[in-house]
């Protein structure tokens, strides 16, 4: 950071930009990273809830991410992991109840997956990976950046989850009567559970071969 | 007798935490590289849950839930705490794994080392926290039930990542487009897993 030098950086800086945009694609979260998968697939069958989820997870890692910057030099390393989690759950308990009294049905079809952003890799690893060690302001646009990055993921299986399984966008029919008429079929089989998996594999496909510096050996 | 062997067999194959939901993909992609290293992630995670699910199961049946605290005081019959599920279950199983760390370590040096590394790890892995949540959400009657529940989520998760990490040892002789190597060729197989789990569905229980 550039804080040696006693100038104030504006506030979107060149560097504080880059904060937000680099985890939408060279730094996914998702795809690059590997950080939060575990949550992640489980509720894009359809748009809705993977765009609420997708709030959430933003909300929360951007909040997580400034207050643990805040309270960062008070912190004992030794017991950081709990610190961490205390502040996490506090801010899904808060989330959830938002999502219990506002937009119940969704948070039905969320199930346990609100709550299991507690444990969701990329909070704790964003906490502890920039938010242990940088000012305020930088973590919580990394959060944000972040959260974005997973949300966008979230949404682009989604969107084709739902087009190909249910022939509907965000609960709206999208594909003509007349397509089915002519024998067009929706496929069941993205509904289930293991097509996300293999979705978020094409996902990787596509972005590794547009950035050959992702390339992986063996 | 009967309704514990389903349910123990309903956790392993059907419900199984990584192909039906996902649950603990982060340490399933990141350690499944080698056999070896996988069991002992999959034996502490057969071990954590048995112990967490079990304990949060009482602590959700006795503080928690709607009504739980009558046993206490008439007067708190109607309390309902349920909203504060995801702290106490989270710090629940944060302080057990750092109790059974301690005890491995003082019982069974062996184990200790062989596990070292993963068990502290564990307290973020999701699918311990997602098994807590799973049995609040699907209302087991008694302690054995919960208890069979953990340890069947554990072994489903165990052979889950034992496999995965037997699938890619060997794929290191395959040749894989550039693109898809390492990551993205896990996720596809993960899937393809998943599809063969998904045959268990059939099963009548």
């Amino acid at each position: 950071m550039s804080t040696a030098k006693h100038e104030r950086e504006p506030l979107f800086s060149s560097k504080n930009r880059k904060l937000l945009t680099s985890p939408l694609n060279l730094n996914n979260p998702i795809t690059v990273q590997v950080l939060g998968v575990c949550s992640a697939l489980a509720v894009t069958a359809k748009l809705k809830p993977a765009f609420v989820m997708a709030i959430s997870v933003v909300v929360v890692t951007a909040l997580s991410n400034y207050i643990i910057s805040l309270l960062r030099n008070g912190i004992p390393p030794r017991i950081r992991i709990i610190v961490q989690l205390v502040i996490i759950a506090l801010l899904v308990i808060v989330v959830d109840q938002l999502l219990k009294a506002y937009v119940y049905d969704v948070s039905k079809q969320l199930s346990v997956f609100v709550g299991l952003i507690i444990t969701n890799c990329i909070v704790m690893g964003r906490l502890e990976a920039f938010a242990m060690s940088n000012k305020p302001w930088p973590s919580l646009l990394d959060g944000i950046g972040n959260g974005l990055g997973y949300g966008m993921i979230l949404m682009i299986i989604g969107f084709f989850r739902e087009l190909f399984g249910s022939g509907s966008l965000w609960g709206f029919p999208v594909i003509p009567q007349s397509f089915y008429e002519m024998g067009y079929k929706n496929n069941g089989f993205m509904i289930l559970p293991p097509m996300a998996l293999i979705l978020v594999g094409i996902i990787i496909w596509v972005q590794r071969s547009r950035n050959k510096e992702l390339l992986e050996e063996n | 007798m009967q309704e514990l062997f389903n349910i123990f067999i309903r956790s392993i194959f059907i419900d199984n935490m990584v192909f039906a939901y996902f649950l603990g993909m982060c340490s399933f992609l990141a350690v499944s590289k080698t056999v070896n290293t996988s069991v002992g992630l999959g034996i502490a995670v057969v071990f954590v849950l048995g112990i967490t699910v079990p304990v949060d199961y009482l602590l959700n049946e006795y503080v928690l839930k709607a009504g739980a605290l009558a046993w206490l005081d008439e007067s708190l019959a109607d309390m309902d705490l349920s909203f504060l599920s995801f702290i106490m279950f989270i710090a629940i199983i944060a302080s057990m794994v750092q109790l059974v760390e301690m005890v491995v370590e003082k019982f069974s040096p062996a184990l200790y080392s062989s596990l070292g590394i993963f068990l502290p790890l564990i307290a973020v892995n999701c699918a311990i926290l997602g098994g807590s949540l799973f049995m609040q959400e699907r209302e087991y009657q008694t302690v054995a039930q919960a208890t069979v529940f953990g340890i069947g989520s554990g072994i489903g998760w165990f052979l889950a990542i034992v496999g995965i990490a037997a699938i890619r040892e060997k794929m290191r002789y395959s040749n894989i487009p550039a693109p898809l190597r390492g990551l993205g060729i896990t996720f596809i197989l993960t899937g393809l897993m998943g599809i063969a789990f998904m045959s268990f569905l059939g099963i009548k229980l």
